[in-house]
């Protein structure tokens, strides 16, 4: 008031505190407003790149959800499976079903049984599976044989193509995988209801092959499923025991300085390194089989491990030292008050640390090409000693192949991986919300 | 005022004090936060049966001090305590002593009302549960009931015995803090500025209850309020910069100090 009020300064010469601010309002507003709007339009940018990577790989992926059958009502001949009629099992075996398959289609297309073309184009449109699924029918049911029965047959994935429309017709017939006649049989087929677009139960339950047809996630999903066991059982009591006794017990000194560090050192370090690691110590040190799922949880173990001890000691540096001070101050030791109190209150994130580790180390897949997890495994492992795969490393092998079949289950196991990631997260944020307490 | 008349009634509450047994014996005790000397040389005896505050200005070393009779100060890294403290003649810095023990026997309750993020029951339950003092359900309740009744709580919060603790206004909160340091039935309550978060109603509730509690336990009592010391306790220590800087009865503290630094504590010429 002192300065506005001098004299030789005249009335003008210094506005008020209220014009100045006056002056500057409409500019300081557009500056806030400008701010939100830069906010809005990170939030956007993220959000489209989002909505077009999923509608991107569900578009591609969702076809291969669905898988081409035939259904055909197949003649179990006699003279075709046991002609001797003794029910051996290696007659069984060694049947000639896939021509059954064929007969039975032929049948169903009311071809000429006798012609030769026919028959080839009839055989192209099957899969090579086929053989397989009517000869399991016959040794899960012998009495079956010399009768009809009806069974859904798996078609060629060249079939599986034309029929979810990605084949393109155009192509002059020698440079195309179905001929001229394989397209008329199967237009016909769909017309009559005998070829049909059903649930691929298959996606998941088969393992590695090379026909699209067959080619399933099924040994990829038992991998990961041990691989995560193996993390959880491992990494996580593991971790939180290092993160109490660091955050709870241990002195603040150089040593505990140095190995705090190198903690957070190792959850930067790249992930391919723990796979050489892993190579180095579990595989060639210890004798570990190759390619084997609990190889693969422990590389993904000590990967998760820093993740673990780090979210466990920030959760737990979050509890109030009040709580502490309350449970020594009633004569609590150490341990009690660390067990009673401090742990219930940092589970929360504790878990929710946890379970995005095990998330991260479920979508990894490079220190398991190190490990040898890339194997071309057809049966599905009982134990995690055996040889597997695991869900990111199957997308990558897909990937590689050329074949229309595998393009779309690419996508679909890219489909599985997501939604097994997200129902985890889902997992974590309820256990979260149903654990968490208010202090 | 009669100076003579003055002096004698001094001497008296002095002497009555010295005749009342000594609780807890402190004596030449020093702390160091680091290289921080954060308790000078603090001698003074905590008489049984009574509230003793400790007073000054903010950093002066009075919660120091009080967290060093239960050995709280333990806790803190790089905190050293040297010197002695004795209660009942039992130096409580001796290693063979155990700290667990201690702190059964010299409850403790804080600035921050801090229950337990569980139910008013579990929160009182806790101490005598951990240390083994009911041997049935039924005696367990007794002892909740018994301690809430002596902290003025229960009748407040006998319908909410299962709601959890932090769901009370502040001042129950504070009491339900006292009615957990008295469940384990200590010999002496450690108070740190305990009315400090309070409102005036809570606070006038509280000082009711230490003046009560004064039959069974010996209170220790840091306030930043004189007001407060003046109302509960019968002795004083002025506590300044790491320094006791005087002790003697409240009323001689706070109506004839000998300090010069004290007179000026009290007058509000600092602090």
């Amino acid at each position: 008031m002192a300065v506005t009020a001098l004299p030789t300064m005249g009335p003008r010469a210094k506005p008020s505190t209220s014009e100045i601010v006056k002056s500057g309002i409409r500019r300081r507003y557009a500056a806030e407003r400008r701010f939100r709007l830069y906010g809005i339009l990170a939030v956007l940018f993220g959000l489209t790149f989002l909505v077009i990577l999923f509608a991107n790989i569900i578009a591609r992926g969702y076809t291969s959800f669905l898988q081409s059958s035939f259904r055909l009502e197949v003649f179990l001949d006699p003279a075709v499976i046991d002609p001797s009629g003794a029910r051996e099992e290696n007659t069984l075996l060694m049947a000639d079903y896939g021509s059954l398959a064929a007969e039975a289609l032929m049948k169903a297309l009311k071809l000429d049984p006798k012609s030769r073309p026919d028959e080839r184009a009839v055989t192209g449109l099957l899969s090579q599976n086929a053989d397989t699924e009517i000869r399991n029918y016959v040794l899960r049911n012998p009495s079956e044989i010399g009768k009809s029965v009806s069974l859904w047959v798996l078609a060629h994935a060249n079939a599986d193509s034309v029929m979810k429309n990605a084949f393109d017709r155009t192509v002059p017939e020698a440079r195309r995988k179905v001929s001229d006649r394989q397209l008329a049989l199967l237009d016909r087929a769909k017309a009559e209801g005998i070829l049909q677009l059903r649930f691929n139960t298959g996606l998941f339950t088969y393992g590695a092959s090379s026909q699209p047809e067959t080619a399933g996630v099924g040994v990829a999903l038992v991998g990961s499923f041990f691989m995560m066991m193996t993390v959880l059982l491992l990494a996580v009591p593991l971790g939180v025991m290092a993160a109490v006794y660091l955050q709870e017990f241990a002195g603040r000194n150089r040593l505990t300085d140095l190995i705090e560090v190198n903690i957070n050192n190792l959850a930067a370090v790249p992930s391919i390194v723990f796979g050489i690691l892993g190579l180095a110590i579990f595989i060639n040190l210890f004798g570990l089989p190759r390619s084997a799922s609990l190889v693969g949880g422990l590389v993904l173990a000590l990967m998760t491990l820093p993740t673990v001890i780090i979210a466990t000691r920030a959760a737990i540096g979050a509890v109030p030292p009040s709580i502490r001070e309350a449970a020594l101050g009633v004569g609590a030791s150490k341990m009690q008050a660390v067990t009673h109190h401090v742990l219930p209150l940092a589970f929360p994130g504790i878990l929710t640390g946890t379970i995005i580790g095990v998330a991260k180390a479920l979508g990894e897949t490079a220190p398991l090409l190190m490990i040898g997890m890339v194997a071309f495994v057809v049966e599905i492992p009982t134990t995690p000693l055996e040889p597997a795969t695991a869900l990111p490393v199957q997308i990558y092998m897909w990937a590689t192949a050329a074949e229309r079949g595998f393009v779309e289950r690419t996508s679909g196991a890219t489909i599985v991986l997501l939604v097994f990631l997200a129902v985890m997260n889902l997992i974590a944020v309820i256990l979260r919300r149903r654990f968490e307490r208010r202090w | 005022m009669d100076m003579a008349v003055q002096k004698s009634f001094t001497q008296d509450v002095t002497e009555a004090a010295a005749a009342k047994a000594v609780k807890i014996a402190a004596r030449d005790v020093n702390v160091h936060y680091g290289d921080k000397h954060a308790l000078k040389h603090v001698t003074v005896d905590v008489p049984d049966k009574g509230v003793m505050a400790f007073i000054g200005p903010s950093g002066c070393g009075k919660s120091t001090f009080l967290r060093c009779i239960n050995r709280m100060n333990d806790t803190i890294p790089g905190c050293r305590v040297s010197g002695k403290i004795e209660i009942d003649k039992a130096d409580i810095y001796d290693p063979s002593l155990d700290v667990v023990q201690l702190r059964a026997r010299v409850g403790m309750v804080f600035q921050k009302p801090n229950p337990f993020p569980k139910s008013v029951f579990e929160n009182v339950a806790y101490g005598p549960r951990i240390h083994g003092l009911a041997n049935s359900k039924a005696e367990l309740e007794q002892v909740v009931v018994t301690s809430l009744r002596r902290a003025g709580l229960f009748e407040e919060v006998k319908d909410r015995l299962a709601d959890p603790g932090t769901g009370l206004s502040g001042g129950q909160q504070q009491r339900l803090c006292i009615a957990r340091a008295i469940a384990v039935d200590p010999e002496v309550i450690l108070m740190d500025e305990p009315c400090s978060a309070l409102d005036p109603i809570a606070t006038a509730k509280i000082e009711e209850l230490m003046s009560e509690l004064t039959e069974r336990y010996t209170i220790v009592i840091v306030t930043h309020s004189m007001q407060q010391a003046a109302r509960v306790s019968q002795r004083t220590a002025f506590f300044h910069l790491g320094n006791l800087v005087e002790e003697g009865p409240t009323e001689v503290i706070f109506n004839n100090p000998k300090e010069q630094r004290t007179q000026d504590y009290i007058t509000g010429r600092f602090g």
